[in-house]
C-alpha cells in the first residue's frame, strides 16, 4: 500500500494565533474571567455589608485604590466586549420567526441592547442619592 | 487482483444510482450492493440541476398532457410505450422522494407548488427553489445512509465492464487513493455515469460529465443510441458555462436581443403578450429557443461580449421579492460570476451544451442487451427525451428509471444462470489491468492530454453544434478519427500511483473521444433535420426515412457501424411541433 | 482581456517519494475574471501534469474544490482573481489529513455524517399513495437555511475544536442533524441524540463561530448547534422534573 496521509500537527497552546478570528475569539473567552472576578467583587461586597458598616467602608476604600481602580477598569473593557459579542450573537441562538418572516437579527440585537440600557438607567437611578 | 463481490454493483452514484441502490435496498435488505463512484455522491452532477423535476399533480393537468408534451416536445422520436410508463410513474416517485425528506416548495395549503416549464402546456415542474437537483441528491444520499446493504467505494474510478457468455458478471475500477485495481464481481450491473457534455468546448457540465459509461457500455458491445442528439440550455453564462435555469422564463423571464427585441416571436413561438404563457415565447422547448440564438448571431443582432456573442436574460420585471424566494441561486450566480445583478439589470447569456439525450441502449424496464447489465439516467437512452428533452424530465427520469433499474437488478441477482467461467472473468480483469498499466508503461509521448482534449472540443463544436451540415460532419468523423489514433500517442507525465488524476484524465480523455466518434457518425447518418439534431443541407424532419433510433456499435477499427430501430409509436401519431399561439 | 502574472505558492505531497508536505511555487499568466481554480487548471494542463485536486461543477454546489487560499478556507471556483494580491498560497483544507497534494482524507467526516442519522425518521409510515405530507411554507421556512449544507467542510477547516479534538462530530454533521430535527415530518430528535447532545457532539463546540463565517452558503451551523444547545437542554430539564412525560 502505497498510500500515507499527512497529519498537520496543530500547536494545542498557540493555535489561537494562527487568524484574527481566533484571537478575538480567545479575548472573549478572557473575559470570563473578568466577569467570573467581578462576580466575586460583588459576592465580597456583599459579605462586608452583613459585617457592619465599618467593614463595608473598609471594603469602598479598598475599591477607591489604585489596584481595585486599575482592576475596574480593566475589568469594565472586558464587560463591554463579553456583552457586546454575545448580544452579536444571540439572533443566531435564538432565531425568531413571525409567520414565514424571520425576524431580522438587527431586531433581536437591538432589543438586548435597549433592555441593557434601560436596566443601566434603573441601577444608576437606584444608585444615585 | 482483489475481488470484491457483491449481488448488485451500480456505477455511479448521482440521481440514478442513487435510487437504484436505494430499490435494490427496498426489493430485498440481504442483497448486498456495491455503489461505485469515482467521486463522493454529493459531488455527482445532480447536484447542479436546478429548475425542477415534472410529475402530474393539477386537476387541471392530465398524464395525458404531460405524454403529449414530452412525445412533441421529442420531435416524435421518443418510445411512446416507455413515454407513457414514465408518465405514469412520475407523480409516485416524486411523492417518495417527498416522504425521504426532499424539502419541494410548497403552496400556502402545504401543498407541493409546481412551476410552468418549457415545452409543456400545464405547469408541473415540482421545484425546491432553484436548487432542485441539490435537494433531490442531497435527499437520495442521506436516506440511502439508512440502508446497511449499501456498501459505498467513493472515488473508485471504473473501467471495464466484465462481460462473459452475453452476461454481465462485474465491472474493474481503480481504486484512486492506492491505484490498486479492484475487481467488483456481482450478478447484475447498473451503469448511472451521466451524460458526456465535457466533450464540448462550452458546457454546464462539470468536469466529471465524460461519458466513462457509455463508453464501458459501447466498447463492451452494447449499442449508443441516438447519440447525434446534444442538447444546448439556451441560458448558459458566457465563459464559465454556469447554467441559468428555465425556472427563471418559468417565472416570467424574457430574452431579448442586442436591440431590446424579443426575437423568439420571429421563431414560430409568439405572440409574445401575454406573458407568462406556457408553450409559448421563452417556454418554448429548449432545441427552438437555441436555434433561434444561432440564427440572430447570424443576422448580427446578438450582444458582443468578452466571451462571446450574448443574448439578455431579463429578469427585472419579477422584481426582487420574488426573485429572492423563487431564484436566489440564480442572483447569486450572477452576481459573482459576470457581474449582474439581474434585480436591475439584464444577465448575459448564451446557448451551452447541456444534456445528452443519448446513450446506452436501454429497454423500459431500463435492461440492455447484455444479461444482467442494466443503465438509467443521462447515461442511458430508453428513449423518453427523443430529439430533444423537455427541461425537468431528467430529474424525474432518474428516479423513474433508477428504481426500474435497482429492482430489474434485484430481480436478476436472484438468477445468476449457469455458474460463470472463472478464468475467462479473470482474463479481462486481468486484460483491463493490462490497459492501464500500459499507459504507466508507456515512453516517447508525442500527444499531451490537455491539448489533445482541446482538439476534440473544437473539432465537435464545429462539426456537431446546433446546426450542422454534411461536410462539417464529415470533416469532424475524420478528425475524430485522427484524434482517437493519437490518443495512442498520449503519456502520463505522473506515474505515481495514489490519487493520480493524470490517469484518471488519460481514462477520461479516451472515453470522452470514443463517445465523440459515436456522435459525429450518429450525426452524419442522419440525414435529416429533427429536433436538437438540425442539418442545414437537409432542412425538413423526414418520417419516411428516419422515424428511427440510430444504433451506433463499438469497432476495433474504423468508425462504429450504423444501424436503425424504429420508433415504437403508440397513441401520438407524428405531427407538427406547436408552440406559440395566443392560447393560455 | 487583460492578463496578470500571479505566483501561486502550493503545497505539494506525494506520499512515494516526499516525507512530507512542501511548497512549489507557479507563475500563471492569469485573465482578470478567474477564479483561483481556473489559475490550478491552468497549472495541470500547462506546467505541472503531477498536480492532484479535487473539482467539478465550478458553481459553489458540487463542495469538491475546498482549500486553505492565503488560510482562509475557501472554494477555489468561487475566489477571484481580483480579490486577490499577486502571491497566493494555496493548500488542502486544514483538519484533514493529506492524502495527495491538496486532496483530503475525508474518511472521517463521512462517517460523523451518517452517525447523526441524517434522513427524516418518520412519525407514521405514510403510504405514497396518500400524497405528499403538508407542509406549509412557514414549517418549510424553519429547516430550509440548514438544507444548503453542500459539505464542502470549510466550517471542518475553520473549526479550532475540529483541529484539537478529533471526536467532535463537527459544524457540518450537526447542522445537518438540525435540519432533520427541525423538520415537521421527523421526530427523530431523540434518535440522533446519543450522537448529537453527546460531549463529542454539540457540547463540545465553544461557540467559536468561525464555521459560521467561512460557509459558503449561508448554513450558520454555529447558530445551528446553539439551537441545538438550548433544545437538548430543554428536553434534558423536561425529562428531569417530567419524567411521567416519557
Amino acid at each position: 500500500m502505497s498510500r500515507r496521509p499527512y497529519v498537520r500537527e496543530v500547536s494545542r497552546s498557540w493555535w489561537w494565533l494562527n487568524q484574527r478570528r481566533y484571537v478575538g475569539y480567545m479575548i472573549r473567552e478572557l473575559s470570563c474571567v473578568f466577569i467570573g472576578a467581578y462576580t466575586a467583587v460583588i459576592v465580597v461586597s456583599l459579605m462586608r455589608l452583613s459585617q457592619g458598616q465599618a467593614a463595608y467602608e473598609g471594603f469602598l476604600d479598598a475599591l477607591w485604590g489604585p489596584v481595585g481602580l486599575a482592576f475596574h477598569i480593566v475589568a469594565f473593557v472586558f464587560a463591554l466586549y463579553h456583552t457586546t459579542t454575545w448580544f452579536n450573537v444571540t439572533p443566531k441562538a435564538m432565531p425568531l420567526r413571525l409567520g414565514e418572516r424571520r425576524v431580522p437579527g438587527g431586531a433581536i440585537i437591538g432589543a438586548h441592547y435597549a433592555g441593557w440600557l434601560a436596566v443601566s438607567a434603573v441601577v444608576l437611578f437606584l444608585a444615585g442619592d | 487482483m482483489e475481488s470484491i463481490r457483491s449481488d448488485v454493483a451500480i456505477v455511479g452514484a448521482g440521481g440514478a444510482g442513487l435510487r437504484a441502490a436505494i430499490a435494490v435496498a427496498e426489493t430485498d435488505p440481504d442483497l448486498r450492493v456495491a455503489l461505485i463512484s469515482k467521486v463522493y455522491p454529493m459531488r455527482s452532477h445532480t447536484v447542479a440541476a436546478e429548475g425542477g423535476a415534472a410529475g402530474v399533480v393539477k386537476d387541471n393537468d392530465s398524464l395525458e398532457n404531460h405524454f403529449d408534451d414530452t412525445v412533441a416536445g421529442g420531435d416524435w422520436l421518443c418510445d411512446q410505450d416507455a413515454v407513457e410508463l414514465f408518465v405514469n410513474e412520475a407523480p409516485r416517485e416524486l411523492t417518495q422522494i417527498e416522504h425521504w425528506g426532499c424539502p419541494w416548495s410548497r403552496e400556502p395549503n402545504g401543498r407541493v407548488a409546481v412551476r410552468p416549464f418549457g415545452g409543456m402546456k400545464v405547469e408541473r415542474t415540482w421545484y425546491a427553489a432553484d436548487k432542485t437537483g441539490f435537494h433531490m441528491l442531497h435527499t437520495l444520499f442521506q436516506t440511502s445512509l439508512k440502508y446497511p446493504s449499501i456498501q459505498r467505494y467513493d472515488e473508485f474510478y471504473s473501467t471495464d465492464l466484465v462481460v462473459v457468455d452475453g452476461r454481465c458478471r462485474g465491472v474493474t475500477a481503480i481504486d484512486m487513493r492506492s491505484g490498486q485495481m479492484r475487481l467488483f464481481r456481482a450478478k447484475a450491473v447498473i451503469i448511472a455515469t451521466g451524460g458526456a457534455g465535457r466533450v464540448f468546448p462550452f458546457t454546464t457540465n462539470g468536469a466529471i460529465k465524460t461519458g466513462d459509461g457509455m463508453a464501458m457500455a459501447y466498447r463492451a458491445g452494447v449499442p449508443l443510441k441516438d447519440m447525434e442528439f446534444i442538447q444546448y440550455h439556451p441560458t448558459g453564462l458566457p465563459g464559465t458555462g454556469i447554467l441559468i435555469t428555465e425556472g427563471a422564463r418559468g417565472e416570467g423571464g424574457i430574452l431579448v436581443n442586442r436591440d431590446g427585441y424579443r426575437y423568439l416571436q420571429d421563431y414560430g413561438l409568439g405572440p409574445p403578450d401575454p406573458w407568462p404563457r406556457k408553450k409559448a415565447m421563452e417556454l418554448g422547448p429548449r432545441d427552438r429557443l437555441s436555434q433561434a440564438f444561432w440564427h440572430e448571431h447570424n443576422k448580427g443582432r446578438t450582444i458582443e461580449s468578452p466571451h462571446g456573442d450574448v443574448v439578455h436574460l431579463d429578469l427585472r420585471q419579477l422584481g426582487e421579492k420574488k426573485i429572492e424566494e423563487r431564484l436566489p441561486m440564480v442572483r447569486e450566480l450572477a452576481q459573482s460570476y459576470v457581474g449582474v445583478d439581474p434585480v436591475h439589470e439584464p444577465i448575459p447569456v448564451r446557448p451551452v451544451v447541456h444534456y445528452t439525450m443519448g446513450g446506452i441502449d436501454t429497454d423500459i424496464d431500463a435492461a440492455s442487451r447484455i444479461g444482467g447489465l442494466f443503465a438509467a439516467g443521462e447515461c442511458a437512452c430508453v428513449s423518453i427525451n427523443g430529439a430533444n428533452r423537455l427541461g425537468s424530465n431528467s430529474l424525474t427520469e432518474l428516479l423513474v428509471f433508477g428504481a426500474r433499474a435497482g429492482r430489474g437488478a434485484a430481480a436478476q441477482a436472484g438468477d445468476e444462470g449457469h455458474e460463470p467461467d472463472q478464468s475467462a472473468i479473470e482474463e479481462q480483469a486481468a486484460a483491463a489491468q493490462d490497459g492501464v498499466g500500459e499507459l504507466f508503461r508507456r515512453t516517447g509521448g508525442t500527444e499531451r492530454i490537455p491539448h489533445l482534449r482541446k482538439e476534440m472540443n473544437d473539432t465537435m463544436e464545429l462539426g456537431a453544434g446546433i446546426y450542422r451540415n454534411e461536410e462539417s460532419l464529415k470533416e469532424s468523423c475524420a478528425k475524430m478519427a485522427d484524434i482517437q489514433r493519437r490518443y495512442a500517442g498520449i503519456e502520463l507525465e505522473d506515474k505515481s500511483n495514489v490519487y493520480n488524476t493524470d490517469l484518471i484524465q488519460a481514462l477520461e480523455l479516451g472515453s470522452m473521444i470514443e463517445v465523440a466518434r459515436a456522435i459525429v457518425v450518429s450525426a452524419l447518418n442522419r440525414a435529416e433535420s429533427r429536433g436538437s439534431h438540425q442539418r442545414l443541407d437537409r432542412v425538413e424532419r423526414d418520417d419516411q426515412n428516419y422515424l428511427k433510433h440510430t444504433l451506433a456499435r463499438y469497432s476495433t477499427d474504423g468508425d462504429p457501424s450504423i444501424e436503425y430501430r424504429d420508433v415504437v409509436i403508440t397513441k401520438s401519431v407524428p405531427g407538427e411541433r406547436v408552440y406559440g399561439g395566443g392560447e393560455k | 482581456m487583460n492578463k496578470r502574472d500571479i505566483e501561486f505558492e502550493i503545497l505539494r505531497y506525494n506520499p512515494e517519494t516526499d516525507e512530507k508536505p512542501s511548497f512549489q511555487t507557479y507563475r500563471v499568466p492569469c485573465q482578470e475574471d478567474w477564479v483561483i481554480l481556473d489559475a490550478i487548471n491552468y497549472v495541470k494542463d500547462e506546467i505541472d501534469r503531477t498536480l492532484s485536486y479535487r473539482w467539478s461543477c465550478h458553481m459553489a454546489v458540487c463542495g469538491s474544490c475546498g482549500m486553505m487560499i492565503n488560510g482562509e478556507p475557501t472554494l477555489s471556483c468561487k475566489s477571484f482573481l481580483r480579490d486577490h494580491p499577486d502571491r497566493i498560497r494555496i493548500e488542502p483544507l486544514s483538519n484533514f489529513p493529506i492524502e495527495r497534494d491538496l486532496i483530503t482524507v475525508m474518511d472521517d467526516f463521512m462517517e460523523k455524517l451518517g452517525s447523526v442519522k441524517p434522513y427524516i425518521v418518520p412519525n407514521e409510515d405514510r403510504p405514497v399513495d396518500e400524497g405528499e405530507h403538508r407542509q406549509t411554507p412557514a414549517q418549510l421556512a424553519d429547516f430550509k437555511q440548514y438544507t444548503a449544507c453542500i459539505n464542502c467542510l470549510l466550517c471542518y477547516a475553520a473549526c479550532p475544536q475540529y483541529a484539537l479534538n478529533e471526536d467532535f462530530v463537527g459544524p457540518g454533521a450537526l447542522a445537518l442533524a438540525h435540519r432533520y430535527n427541525l423538520d415537521s415530518r421527523d421526530v427523530g430528535r431523540e434518535a440522533r441524540a446519543d450522537v448529537v447532545a453527546s460531549n463529542a457532539g454539540i457540547w463540545e463546540c465553544s461557540f467559536v463561530g468561525a464555521c459560521s463565517q467561512v460557509c459558503p452558503h449561508d448554513v450558520d451551523p454555529a447558530g445551528a448547534i446553539q439551537q441545538t444547545k438550548i433544545a437538548s437542554t430543554v428536553d434534558y430539564f423536561k425529562a428531569l422534573l417530567m419524567p411521567w412525560r416519557n
